[in-house]
């Protein structure tokens, strides 16, 4: 944009990219407020915008439920599910990367469409086979099916970032006597990092929001954040005040986190596939 | 594929080796996702064939298409079908097309940007659950929503938007959570738009219009069909909006093929029934993803 706008163009930009901007943020912003009032306040009609702020809300959702029971299991099964992903994609697509056959790009595409495969369309079998197997239930039990849903894109993404990085680089490691191992983990990966992490973080984002199978493969003992949102909505409904408490404790870590490496992620997502 | 012959093998005696190693290196993730994606279509389609209710173990058999029939012909289930289709195709519709608008005005230069773009792409780190309890309560409560005071405070009658327009409210939900994302590609893809090209078009008078249609337009190919691509996959499956909403209705109006399976296998019990659902499920997948695979692989191959 190095030629001049027109000033008029300027401000009009300006008040419509902010005003889009306010409004599509609103209900975050909305929240997050409504968090620091009073049920009274809360409910308040016409809604208050300046008010006594109180911790009030936040005292009753620890007091009531364990928070950070459930904060914990999301962590784990986020966590868990991402690292195992990592783990195995990272040779995967190494090998597609830098040993493709004629069958790679096929391999690629099947995995992809697995991918396909809608979670309600199995969504009984693995229901009786979590059941059968006792990971009904378990943070074990969901870590392996978010893990499997993920690895798809995983080993996609990860494919995008290894084709980044020149093949002679790591010929010359060989010819200097490196191992297939060493080549991948002396060579390979300190020059893919940003590329994995930003892999990593999408996985960590997608395992933290999925609802899906956290809400039909947990109850009690695994169930995550997303669940533990999930049973405010009928009899705790009209508490406006302790809902915003216990959503804003629920997104705050994932939104901070997001904000912070939404760079990263962009690369991520986009690398090789949009440039 | 442009890679392939970049990182073509050694020829030689070191091909075969290289070939076992990387045959070796896939193998497991290759191998759980076989066994992920073969064993429970293989389940899901034995028990679609039986008579298998969870609560009432005295019903049981071989049923043959009898789950399918009495699925094909139960208008809920074409109900649920049509709704499915209206949700993907919607929110397609909306964050495809708001989201290329959006990632052209945030690729213009203006006071606060960073921050204004930070806001817009924040509502996609917001778990399904948050999101639509957060529309219904704080949004579009009837009584305390504070969109229910905005349109008292200029003389209108609040509407109970999930009881008068349940299908439209979700879907107006489950798009201001894929919005951001559509606009966080798309705008990568813009941006990444070479410049002097724009600044080109632009000295030889092109209209911002003109520049818009013949040269950010084709530009973004590529990244729209990466949004349809992930998109889709995700909102063949919306569940925790409908289900925190509305639960599917009233009656069926907000049920969607996803919902559906659901209440039949985890409410009604009927395993036989949820799985002919939820193969027929997988047949619609499949036919979509017979389209978006292969504009995938367009884009594997540039």
């Amino acid at each position: 944009m190095a030629l001049k706008t027109k000033t008029s163009t300027r401000i009009g930009v300006t008040i419509l990219g902010w005003g889009i901007a306010l409004w599509l943020f609103f209900p975050i912003f909305w929240m997050i407020l409504t968090s620091f009032k009073s049920e009274v306040q809360a409910i308040s009609t016409p809604p208050k915008l300046f008010f006594m702020p109180t911790l009030s809300s936040y005292a009753e959702v620890f007091e009531r439920a364990n928070y950070w029971h459930f904060a914990l299991n999301t962590v784990i099964v986020s966590v868990g599910a991402t690292a195992i992903a990592i783990a195995l994609a990272v040779p995967a697509a190494y090998s597609m990367a830098f040993m493709p056959s004629k069958r790679t790009r096929g391999t690629l595409l099947w995995m992809l469409s697995t991918r396909m495969l809608p979670p309600v369309g199995v969504l009984v079998p693995i229901y009786i086979l979590a059941r059968n197997t006792h990971l009904l239930d378990t943070c074990t039990g969901l870590a392996i099916v978010d893990m499997l849903t993920n690895l798809p894109i995983i080993v996609w993404m990860l494919y995008t970032f290894f084709r980044e990085v020149p093949a002679p680089i790591l010929e010359a490691g060989r010819m200097d006597g490196a191992t297939r191992w060493q080549e991948m983990t002396l060579v390979l990966l300190p020059l893919a990092l940003p590329g994995i992490a930003s892999t990593a973080l999408l996985s960590l984002i997608l395992c933290w929001n999925e609802a899906f199978w956290s809400l039909n493969l947990t109850s009690s003992h695994a169930a995550p954040l997303t669940a533990f949102i999930a049973s405010f909505s009928s009899p705790e409904g009209l508490f406006f005040g302790k809902l915003s408490a216990a959503s804003t404790l629920a997104v705050a870590p994932i939104l901070v986190f997001g904000w912070i490496s939404q760079k990263q992620l962009v690369r991520g997502l986009t690398f090789g596939a949009v440039k | 594929m442009q890679a392939v012959l970049e990182h073509s093998p050694p020829a030689g005696a070191t091909v075969r080796t290289t070939k076992r190693t990387g045959f070796l290196l896939l193998s497991p993730s290759a191998l759980i996702l076989l066994v992920w994606s073969i064993v429970p279509l293989v389940m899901t389609l034995w028990y679609s064939l039986q008579n298998y209710n969870l609560v009432d173990p005295t019903l049981h058999g071989f049923a043959g298409i009898d789950n399918y029939w009495y699925l094909l012909t139960d208008p809920d289930f074409l109900h649920a079908l049509l709704n499915t289709l209206v949700l993907v195709a919607g929110v397609l519709l909306i964050s495809i097309g708001g989201g290329t608008l959006l990632a052209v005005l945030y690729d213009q230069e203006f006071f606060g940007r960073g921050i204004a773009r930070i806001m817009v792409i924040s509502p996609f780190f917001i778990m399904p659950t948050v999101s639509a309890l957060l529309w219904k309560n704080l949004m579009l409560h009837p009584i305390y929503g504070v969109y229910s005071a905005m349109m008292r405070a200029v003389g209108l009658t609040p509407i109970d938007w999930l009881a008068r327009f349940p299908l439209m409210t979700v879907m107006m939900i489950v798009a201001w959570e894929w919005l951001p994302f559509a606009v966080l590609i798309l705008l990568t893809a813009v941006q990444s738009l070479d410049g002097e090209q724009r600044e080109a078009a632009r000295m030889d008078g092109a209209g911002p219009i003109a520049r818009f249609r013949y040269i950010i337009l084709p530009h973004l190919g590529r990244a729209i069909s990466v949004v349809v691509m992930i998109e889709t996959i995700y909102l063949l499956t919306i569940f925790a909006e409908i289900s925190v909403t509305t639960a599917g209705g009233p009656g069926v109006a907000s049920t969607n093929l996803a919902y559906l399976i659901y209440s039949r296998a985890l409410l009604q019990f009927d395993v036989g029934g949820a799985s002919a659902g939820g193969v027929v499920a997988i047949v619609i997948a499949n036919i979509v993803a017979i389209f978006l695979v292969r504009a995938v692989a367009r884009n594997l191959e540039a």
